[in-house]
């Protein structure tokens, strides 16, 4: 069953590539927000964890900041 | 319990070039690390890694990577070392996960932000204060901020932010700023960029988010209503794994000039150690001298 994929991001900042080569590298789709450019999707992001770090992401409703690999892999179930 | 003829503790540019060698050499070791690319991976503009006339740090990262792929390394990533401890005639390494023997160490585990030892500074990290101008500056289109630390650093977040925020306030603690003064001049003519010397910042204050700061000028107190801050005021080295070799007055391992530390078998390379000038080219070639050097000394014992 697919599990729906979102990914809060800037362009600029290192772990959101870190987080992005590793769901490509799966094979997981997901949905890219720059929220650098995006000021709704900021404060979607905000309002989803709370904080302002990035990355953020968005797998069926759980939450995940930063990049934490073992996390991400816990709750996609690889 | 298998003992490894080296252990890499660390895969920024030091432990990353540390690894190449000892591979080539056939060492028989692994790479234990949180992450690869250490501050590297937050490095934006890189004009002086030769070969490379400009760069990304994360670009520069992923060749590092493509590179030691080719050696088959054992990389432990996500893996962290919490202490190294003497072990009869090996070391071993207490991790998050485990724990290895080995005959020699190299410690390439770098530096970390240094924060400003506030009240709050905790509760507001990522609530408005941020470590890395890099990643977060593009969260602050159209608001208030301020750079702390008129350092390179702080220069540099200046830069990126007066393309994308609204007003930025750069506080520095000493009498000026210390930067390039080719980029300070630079700066100095942006009409957004409020500098404020001899000012030290003693409070920040909001709710969920911060709202502003207080800060100390000379005997005066100012209070600067803002959204965020960047706090770049210099880094200290992870150097509190190991408590048996020889460190300076700012926690820095200090090595020799074949990178031994004070503690035959223990080697350090890179910006955890007292190596002059911390950059990532010298950085890379302290690696290749830790790794050479441990070839050297397994012959012998």
């Amino acid at each position: 069953m697919n599990k729906k994929v979102i990914l809060y991001s800037t362009k600029t900042c290192p772990f959101c590539r870190l987080v992005k080569d590793f769901l490509k590298q799966n094979n997981i789709e997901f949905i890219d927000y720059d929220v650098g450019e995006d000021r709704e999707k900021l404060d979607e992001m905000v309002k989803k964890s709370g904080q302002m770090g990035v990355p953020v992401i968005d797998i069926d409703g759980e939450i995940i900041v930063g990049f934490d690999k073992e996390k991400i892999k816990e709750v996609l179930g690889i | 319990m298998k003992i490894y003829e080296l252990v890499i503790v660390g895969a920024g540019p030091a432990g990353l070039t540390a690894g190449i060698y000892a591979a080539r050499k056939k060492i028989d070791f692994i790479i234990i690390t949180k992450d690869i690319g250490g501050q590297t991976l937050y490095s934006w503009d890189i004009e002086n890694y030769i070969g490379y006339q400009f760069i990304t740090g994360p670009e520069l990262v992923e060749k590092f990577k493509l590179h030691i792929r080719e050696f088959n390394v054992d990389i432990r990533e996500n893996e962290y070392v919490m202490k190294v401890l003497k072990d009869t005639k090996n070391f071993r390494l207490i991790t998050n996960k485990g724990e290895y023997l080995t005959k020699t160490v190299i410690i390439a585990t770098g530096r970390k932000p240094k924060e400003l030892g506030i009240d709050n500074e905790n509760k507001f990290k990522n609530r408005g204060i941020t470590y890395c101008a890099t990643c977060d500056a593009p969260l602050f289109r159209d608001k208030v901020v301020a750079v702390i630390g008129g350092g390179n650093a702080g220069l540099d977040a200046v830069l990126q932010l007066s393309r994308i925020a609204k007003k930025i306030y750069l506080i520095e603690i000493k009498k000026e700023l210390t930067g390039d003064r080719f980029v300070i001049e630079k700066i100095k003519k942006i009409e957004k960029v409020e500098i404020l010397t001899n000012s030290q910042v003693i409070e920040v204050y909001g709710d969920n988010f911060i709202n502003g700061i207080k800060i100390k000028k000379e005997e005066d107190i100012i209070d600067l209503r803002l959204d965020g801050i960047f706090v770049e005021i210099g880094s200290i080295p992870n150097s509190e794994i190991i408590d048996f070799v020889e460190k300076n007055e700012n926690r820095e391992i200090i090595v020799d000039c074949k990178n031994n530390t004070s503690f035959p078998g223990i080697f350090a390379a890179g910006d955890v150690t007292n190596v002059f000038a911390k950059q990532i080219i010298v950085a890379c070639g302290e690696g290749a001298k830790a790794a050479i050097a441990v070839f050297e000394y397994l012959k012998y014992i």
